[in-house]
């Protein structure tokens, strides 16, 4: 494989670099062989179910939580059974091979398990696992789940479930890489409570091949392969000191002359705000009101949207928070809207959008932002997602205003919208740049898509000359422009954003003291050049590279 | 055959934890031990999978039967242990 840059979310800093493991997947059945040896084969079958046992219990051994310990013994002592065991024997002797026995004998339990119904009917996974573990001894693959190679590595999965980590071994995992989730997402949550560096929706981490070294750096959401072991000290030395620079700078965000850019935080909900606090942020430059509608069959109502939007503000008194209206659609559709049957839901009703069939939703949500702005002090900025014409634009900012709010802005996602910046900005009062969604638009390239994880880096050239045709549009308007996608939350993408004319940067609490850091050691004038050489590069490496 | 009727006193029925408990005292007894429920097969006390194929409930009227010495014995902390909260036990 040659040498790659896979980009994430990163949702725990830190840079580290080891080898990378993926959870194995569960092994399919091999095509059924002859037993010519009856004893052999029983005796090969019944190896692996000891292997299983003896893993289970190395497992339950080692865990640190006894729920966690107990429900390990609880599976060793069914891999481990003997009915079990002689249910194998006795499909062997009637001619089966060990994989094709063992998966027979575990059938017939589940199927009494099925049968029982309600809790013994959810454990028939358990058996579907064991098997799995079995099968997985006999071809001489590794076991499903989290490996325990005894050494220290990169945790690759497409995504975590607590089931998986439930005891994942913090002395031998040093970093979660996954190629979904969020920032919300389990796998992010356990890493900030473990203390590892994290990065996920990382598309093409499934490909690299198990054992490659990768560096991961959980601050930015890099993830690169075809690392020299040199390269890999400076780095982990370069953020060990960025980290102590970063930790000893407070106040607002500016360049070293001065030039003001404000470093603002990326929230879900008020529980988020301390986070925001803890990194001095200025403010909150996106607030997501995804979470509120997530999982429901009907819409919120009015009162517990005020309460949920009012906790925020009221963290944020006095502070500017900028509150996105419903982005549902594609990779988030929401069931009270009916979204199925969308032949490609990223190019279809989202966003903004949804208002056009249900216009009651925004209305609602507006008269709810309202009511609890009246209601705290904060400096509260309403934006719409997804818009990509002045004439979308237009009927957001009237909504807004009807229902008193004085500050409306757009989200620039779509190439159209970004093209048009100047335009816009005769009817909004600012912009934010979403770049996940921008990239993902200019390049026709699907966010989920690993293979094209090289079109969805933020330093693509066409992607940074978007921004900077909004941010000259927001400099000759005297209107802001920010940024809230996680291009925002790379250290050194951040002078060169500054320069583009983007005047705030939104991202997730823990990426900002890196961010500010790497400001205040530039000029405005640094800043510029750098923009300037970025957008000229060829490709993101070259641009990267110009950065220097 | 010495034989006891148990009814099942653990909340969450046997399985989970109870069933553990029960599967691991079989286990370490001196005499083979079986268990069944209602006119289905007697199975063995000792395998794990069998016990839970059970689909006990709390309340569920279990049947266990052993021979040979310390049958009794056996089969009466066997009995004790089923017709106990092992659940509450945890609490």
């Amino acid at each position: 494989m040659p040498d790659t840059v896979l980009t994430g979310i990163g949702v725990c800093p830190g840079v580290v670099a080891g080898p990378l493991l993926r959870i194995a997947a569960a092994p399919a059945l091999p095509a059924p062989t002859t037993v010519t040896d009856v004893v052999a084969e029983a005796a090969r079958a019944a190896a692996a179910l000891a292997e299983v046992v003896a893993e289970l219990e190395r497992r339950a051994d080692r865990a640190g939580d006894d729920t966690v310990a107990e429900v390990l013994r609880a599976e060793a002592l069914m891999a481990g059974d003997e009915e079990l065991r002689d249910g194998v024997r006795e499909l062997i002797e009637a001619g089966h091979d060990a994989p094709h026995a063992i998966d027979g004998a575990f059938a017939t339990f589940r199927e009494a398990f099925e049968a029982a119904g309600g809790y013994l009917a959810e454990r028939a996974a358990d058996l579907d696992d064991l098997r799995d573990r079995a099968v997985a001894v006999l071809l001489g693959r590794p076991m499903p789940g989290v490996p325990s190679p005894g050494h220290r590595y990169v945790l690759a999965a497409r995504d975590l479930a607590p089931a998986d980590t439930a005891d994942l071994d913090p002395n031998q995992v040093i970093a979660l890489v996954t190629e979904t989730g969020g920032p919300t997402s389990h796998t992010a949550i356990l890493a900030r409570a473990l203390g590892l560096p994290a990065v996920v929706a990382c598309p093409g981490v499934l490909a690299v091949p198990d054992g490659t070294t990768v560096l991961v750096d959980g601050a930015t959401g890099r993830v690169a392969t075809g690392v020299g072991d040199a390269e890999a000290e400076a780095a982990i030395e370069a953020s060990a000191r960025l980290t102590a620079a970063a930790s000893a700078l407070t106040g607002p965000g500016r360049t070293s002359d001065g030039y003001a850019v404000k470093l603002l935080a990326n929230v879900g909900s008020a529980k988020d705000v301390a986070a925001a606090d803890e990194a001095h942020a200025e403010g909150i430059g996106l607030f997501r009101t995804e979470l509120l509608f997530l999982d429901r069959a009907r819409e919120p109502g009015h009162g517990e949207q005020v309460a949920a939007y009012r906790d925020v503000f009221r963290a944020m008194a006095g502070r500017r928070v900028v509150i996105r209206t419903l982005d549902a659609g594609a990779d988030k559709p929401l069931p009270f809207l009916n979204q199925e049957g969308e032949p490609n839901p990223a190019l279809g009703v989202r966003g903004l959008r949804v208002a056009r069939q249900r216009p009651e939703v925004l209305t609602t949500q507006l008269a709810a932002i309202a009511e609890a702005r009246a209601e705290t002090g904060a400096d509260v900025w309403v934006m719409a997602p997804m818009v990509s014409t002045v004439a979308e634009a237009s009927a957001f900012v009237a909504a807004a205003r009807e229902a008193g709010l004085p500050r409306a802005g757009v989200m620039i996602e779509v190439p159209a919208a970004a093209l048009r910046a100047a335009d816009l900005l005769r009817v909004v009062d600012f912009l934010s740049i979403g770049t996940n969604d921008l990239s993902q638009y200019t390049f026709a390239a699907d966010r989920m898509c690993g293979a094209l994880a090289d079109l969805l880096d933020p330093w693509q050239p066409a992607l940074l000359q978007l921004v900077g045709l909004c941010g000259e549009a927001g400099r000759a308007a005297g209107k802001p422009v920010g940024v809230c996608g996680e291009a925002a939350a790379d250290p050194r993408l951040a002078p060169v954003l500054a320069g583009l004319g983007v005047t705030s940067l939104s991202m997730s609490p823990r990426a900002l003291p890196a961010v500010r850091a790497a400001l205040s050691s530039r000029t405005a004038e640094d800043c510029r050049r750098l923009a300037a050489l970025a957008v000229a590069a060829a490709g993101p490496a070259e641009a990267r590279g110009s950065a220097g | 055959m010495p034989t006891r009727t148990v009814t099942v006193g653990s909340a969450s029925g046997l399985h989970a934890r109870p069933a553990k408990i029960f599967v691991e005292a079989a286990a370490k007894a001196p005499v083979k031990v079986t268990i069944r429920s209602g006119d289905r097969r007697p199975v063995p006390a000792r395998s794990m999978l069998s016990v839970l194929a059970l689909g006990a409930k709390q309340g569920t009227e279990v049947i266990l039967e052993a021979e040979g010495d310390g049958a009794d014995e056996t089969l009466d902390s066997l009995a004790a242990l089923l017709a106990k909260d092992l659940d509450a036990d945890h609490a």
